[in-house]
Order: structure tokens, then sequence, then C-alpha cells
């Protein structure tokens, strides 16, 4: 016996009124088939079976409000091995429906039950494949038979063998339909793998300095402004200047065209449930630490609320995609077309590392990769741009910017 | 920093596709709403919003009381109004000339599984709308729907069926409001009132131009046109 309960429809929603049944009690339902229906505030909402059986009680009558998850019928699942509306009269209970044993039946006994006079063609089809004619819906004059009533149901036959349904016991596969999100996802992603040849170059870079400038200025900003300090800001901004100084890793392909773009508009990758969001900072070589990360803060929460606007997330030039904050080392991303390039910031750790006099010390290391377009970027550039941004960020001032 | 995940890209922000209609009978509706919401759950289209005016009708929702019909069927049919039983949620209501409809054939799951939250949202983005043409507009507790001082301005009825969202709002723009004599609205005695009555000069297509831009910034998404209007386009 499956319960079925009383689902939540929304947050804030404790309990709904079952307004319908949709099956009654000793009616043979199918999981996924509407069950009842519920209404909360102006919207009825169909509900669904959670299970295939026979209804076996309803337990809350139409019109009565109830918990969330208050149980409101049983469904008896034992009744469910004779699938598809065929008949299968004393199979065993798990048997798949499958085509008669060719030897077993005989087709031109049982054709005679069969109502309207029968063409040689259909006679002879139905003795090599072993068709029981009483099985076939004649749609010819009378409900007579035809050829292609045979090749259709030999069709289905074929497609009911080639597919039966899993025994019971196996865990089932689910289907379900990707949402529009994960289909565009994957279109980008195919799209973007076919147009861009992608090459990544990795580097090393030392984030003591900004790991301290971090460190001093953290409960500041949290205490005044209300959010974190990350490491995105700092590397945000070490980008923006490496941008602005290969104007090449900040341009797209046109045709046969170089488009140089005159902003430095850097997208970020946020994660939402089911998909990913990359919403952009308009003009970042133009902000500071704190405007950047007070802007991918706002974004990055705008995004999950989908409180986004529509020109928030057009116009990037520049992507960065900050997997360290999952603790990976590095990765390969994909890049973000239109645009050639990529920046992957690995997690920022503590590590021993040698330092001059072949001594060894303490530092904050960080991997990040470029993964650029190698139809416009080549090796030696992608490199000269990691040098700038490491650069950048090893050299930090550690007067807070 | 939970939120910032391996990028790898590139996910612009949701289509939605506004169809506007213009004039579509309530049966035709109903059917059209039906083949689109399987559609969508199949994942064949992106989320949509239907824009339509309906001719004369009254309708009666899931939860609806046929007392609140003030009028017999045969008065009706005489006054040229037809009248539909739905599945939709909320009481009776009436659909005229005038009157913007929009129903939004959405994937709830992909914003937030809360119908609640979602009609809150489709008040919210009435209430946006109204705003750009000066109309001050409101949300009463308990009573769902978009309201003025001078009454009720836009209803709203939502079906919901494997979390795909079918019917929606009616906006009052230009509507005859002495049709509502046939019926209790939504069970509730209180005046029903129309942009017009308000004072309000703004075509139709301005404020369809409105609602469209609101539901955007509401549900976020960027407003598309549908792909047929795209390729005549080209």
């Amino acid at each position: 016996m499956t319960d079925v309960v009383m689902p939540q429809m929304g947050e804030s929603i404790v309990e709904g009124t079952l307004t319908k049944w949709l099956k009654k009690p000793g009616d043979r339902v199918e999981r996924d088939e509407a069950l009842f229906e519920i209404s909360t505030d102006k919207v009825d909402t169909e509900i669904p079976a959670p299970a295939a059986g026979t209804l076996a009680e309803v337990l809350v009558e139409e019109g009565r409000t109830v918990g969330i998850n208050t149980v409101v019928a049983r469904i008896d699942e034992t009744s469910v091995g004779q699938a598809h509306g065929l008949p299968v009269p004393a199979a065993p209970p798990a048997a798949a429906p499958e085509p008669p044993p060719p030897a077993a039946a005989a087709p031109a006994e049982m054709a005679a039950e069969v109502a309207g006079a029968l063409s040689p063609l259909v006679r002879k089809l139905a003795r090599e494949h072993s068709i029981d004619l009483r099985l076939v819906k004649g749609t010819g004059a009378g409900g007579r038979i035809t050829k292609q009533d045979l090749e259709a149901y030999l069709a289905e036959r074929d497609r009911a063998a080639a597919a039966p349904p899993p025994p019971p016991s196996a865990p089932e596969a689910r289907l379900e339909p990707m949402s529009h999100m994960r289909l565009r996802i994957a279109e980008h992603m195919v799209m973007s793998t076919r147009v861009s040849p992608h090459v990544t170059t990795v580097h090393k870079v030392n984030m003591t300095r900004v790991a301290r400038t971090r460190e001093r200025s953290k409960a500041g900003v949290q205490a005044r402004y209300g959010f974190q300090l990350t490491y995105l800001p700092f590397v945000t901004h070490a980008a923006a200047e490496a941008l602005r100084a290969y104007p090449l890793v900040n341009a797209s392909i046109d045709g046969n065209n170089i488009v140089y773009h005159g902003e430095i508009n850097i997208g970020i990758a946020v994660a939402l449930e089911g998909g990913l969001i990359v919403p952009v900072i308009r003009n970042a070589d133009r902000m500071g630490v704190l405007d950047l990360q007070r802007a991918i803060v706002d974004l990055a929460s705008r995004a999950r609320t989908k409180q986004l606007k529509p020109e928030e997330v057009q116009g990037g030039t520049f992507s960065i995609t900050n997997f360290g904050s999952m603790g990976s080392l590095f990765g390969t991303p994909i890049i973000n077309q239109p645009q050639v390039a990529i920046l992957g910031v690995g997690v920022v750790e503590k590590a021993p590392v040698v330092i001059e006099g072949d001594a060894i010390a303490i530092r904050s290391v960080c991997l990040m990769g470029l993964t650029f377009d190698h139809r416009l970027l080549d090796g030696a550039l992608a490199d000269q741009f990691m040098g700038k941004l490491k650069a950048v960020l090893e050299t930090w001032s550690e007067e807070f910017r | 920093m939970r939120e910032y995940d391996r990028g790898t890209g590139l996910q612009p922000v949701r289509d939605c596709e506004l169809r506007d209609l213009g004039v579509l009978e309530y049966g035709a509706a109903l059917e059209l709403q039906r083949e689109l919401v399987e559609q969508r759950r199949q994942g064949l289209i992106p989320d949509l919003l239907l824009i339509v005016e309906h001719p004369h009708v009254i309708t009666l929702g899931r939860t609806g009381r046929l007392s609140h019909l003030l009028a017999d069927e045969e008065a009706l049919r005489r006054a040229g109004v037809a009248f539909y039983p739905t599945d939709r949620g909320g009481d009776i209501t009436y659909h005229g000339p005038g009157q913007v409809v929009g129903y939004p054939i959405l994937d709830l799951r992909e914003w937030k599984r809360d119908v609640v939250a979602y009609v809150r949202a489709l008040e919210q983005t009435l209430i946006g709308a109204l705003a750009e043409f000066s109309l001050a507009a409101e949300r009463v507790p308990g009573r769902t729907g978009v309201w003025t001082e001078a009454g009720k301005i836009a209803a709203i009825g939502v079906h919901i069926r494997r979390w795909i969202t079918s019917h929606g709002f009616a906006l009052n723009h230009s509507t005859d409001l002495s049709y509502f004599r046939y019926i209790v609205p939504c069970g509730l005695t209180a005046p029903v009132t129309s942009m017009r009555a308000l004072g309000c000069a703004a075509s139709r297509a301005e404020v369809v131009a409105a609602i469209a831009r609101h539901f955007a910034g509401v549900f976020g998404y960027r407003m598309v046109e549908p792909v047929g209007a795209r390729q005549e386009s080209l």
C-alpha cells in the first residue's frame, strides 16, 4: 500500500483544500496520472498518483481542508502486473506481455472466430507471424481485418517486445523531460565546444598578500557593509587589469573580424538549482574591490531569487568561474560564447613553498586556469595574460583598494 | 561563496515567449492552453505568456458556486454571453471585450515551487504595470486579485498540472463593466472597475507592453517573440 499525502505547494503553505477526486475507490490508477485536485488561494492543482495500482481507499472527502502531509488516500499496488490494457488471463503476475511463442498458437483455427472474411494475404501474414487474429482490431468494411491492421498490430507487438517493462523488483529508471534551462545549457555547451578549440593553461598564484589584506579587512567590511569579503573580487580586479593590458583576451570573433570590446564586462558564473547563470559586472575595470564584492553578492543573490534583469546577463566580454569555492583545485571550463576566454579559479590553500635561499615557507596558494579559444589566442599570449594576473595578485599592495 | 560553481558558463536569462493572440473564443483558448501545457511539460516549448481578449463569457472556477451566477443560462444566451465551467482556481468571473487576459504557461519548477508565491507575483506584475499609467493598485489580504480604491480591477485564477501553470489573470482595461451585473465576481460583492473608468486613456497595446515588461522583471525573463514571428521578420 502506498500512502497518498496532501503535498506542499509552496514554502508558506501549511494546508490545502481537496476540491475534487478524479478517481473513485476501486479505480485503476497509473503512476503520475492525475488523482485529485487541491485548491490554495485561487490556484487549483492536479495532483498525480505517486504509484500505480488500485485506489484502495479515500480518507479525505471533497471540500475538506487538511494539513500538508496528511494521508488522503491509499493505493494498492499489488494489481500492477497486468499492464497495457490487454487482458492477460491466467498469466503469472510478473509476466511482461510478449508475443506468443510460434508453435503455441494455431492461427488458422482462430481465424474462424474473427468477424468478416479474410483475404488470403491476411491469412498468410497471420500464419507467418503467428498472430492471434482475435487480438487484431479490424478497420476494414464490417470490421474486416486488413493488411494494414496486421502491420499496425505487428509494429505494436514488436515495440512491446523490444521494450519490456522492467521486472517489478528492479529499481525503476525515471524518464523526465529536461527543463528549458537545462536544454539551453546543453545547447550552449555543445555549440561552444564545436565553435571554439578549447585550450587551458594553469598557473600557480601566490595569494599570501591578498590573503593578508583580506584577513585584515574582513571583519570591518562585514560590520560596515554587511557582506563577506572573499577572494573573488580581488581576482576579478586583477583579471580586469590583465584584460586592459591584453585586449585580445577581451575580444570576440565576428566572421573574419576581431571585435575589440570597448568595455570590460566580466561575467561571474552562479550555480542555480538545476542550472547556472552568468550575470555580468559592467565596467569591472573601473571598480574597486569593495564595489566588485558588492556587485558579486548582489548579482548572485538576485540570480538565485530569479530577480535578474535581462540586460544583467548580457554583454559580458570575459567570464570567471570560481569552482574553488567547492574545493576544486583546477578545472577546464567551457567558454561562454561569443567570448574567447574564461578564468577558472581553484581553491586558495596554505601550502609549503620553496622561497628564496632554498628555504621552505607556508604560503596561500591558488591554481588558476585560463581556458581560451585557440582560434584567436595563442598559448604565449594566454600565458602573458596569466603572468599579468599573477603579478597583480602577488604584489597586491596591502593598503586596501 | 557556495553560490559560485563550476561555471561552465553560460546560461543566458530564461526566455519567455510573448504571444498576443488578440480576440480568441474562450473554448478555443482552453483547448490551446491544454495543448501548450502538454508541450511545455515535455520541454518542447519555452515558458509562454499568452495574451488574449475573449468575447463575452462567464466562467466558473472549480471552487465556484453556481449561486453566484445571477442570470439563468437562457438570459445569458439572449445577451450573447457564453458560459463555461472550468478547472481553474477561483469562483465565477466574466471576460469580455476590453479586457486584457493573460495566460502564462510556465514551468514553476524553474522559478519557485510555490503556488502562492506565483499568484503574488502575478499581482505584482499587474500592480507594476498599472503604476506605469499612474494608477495606484494594491493587494487586499485574503482577496486574491488587484484592487484600486474604486474596486477590483484584475482577477486571478490559476490551474497547475505537474507544476505547469495555465489560466492566469484578467485586467479590466476598457471593459463594459455592466456585464458584471450577471455575476457576483469571485463571490465578492465589492465593486469592479477598469483602467478606462479610472480615467486612463492608454491603448490596449500600451497596456500589454507594460504587462510584458513587468512580467519579465518579476519572473526574471527576457521576453521574446514567438519563433514564427521571428522567422517572418528575417
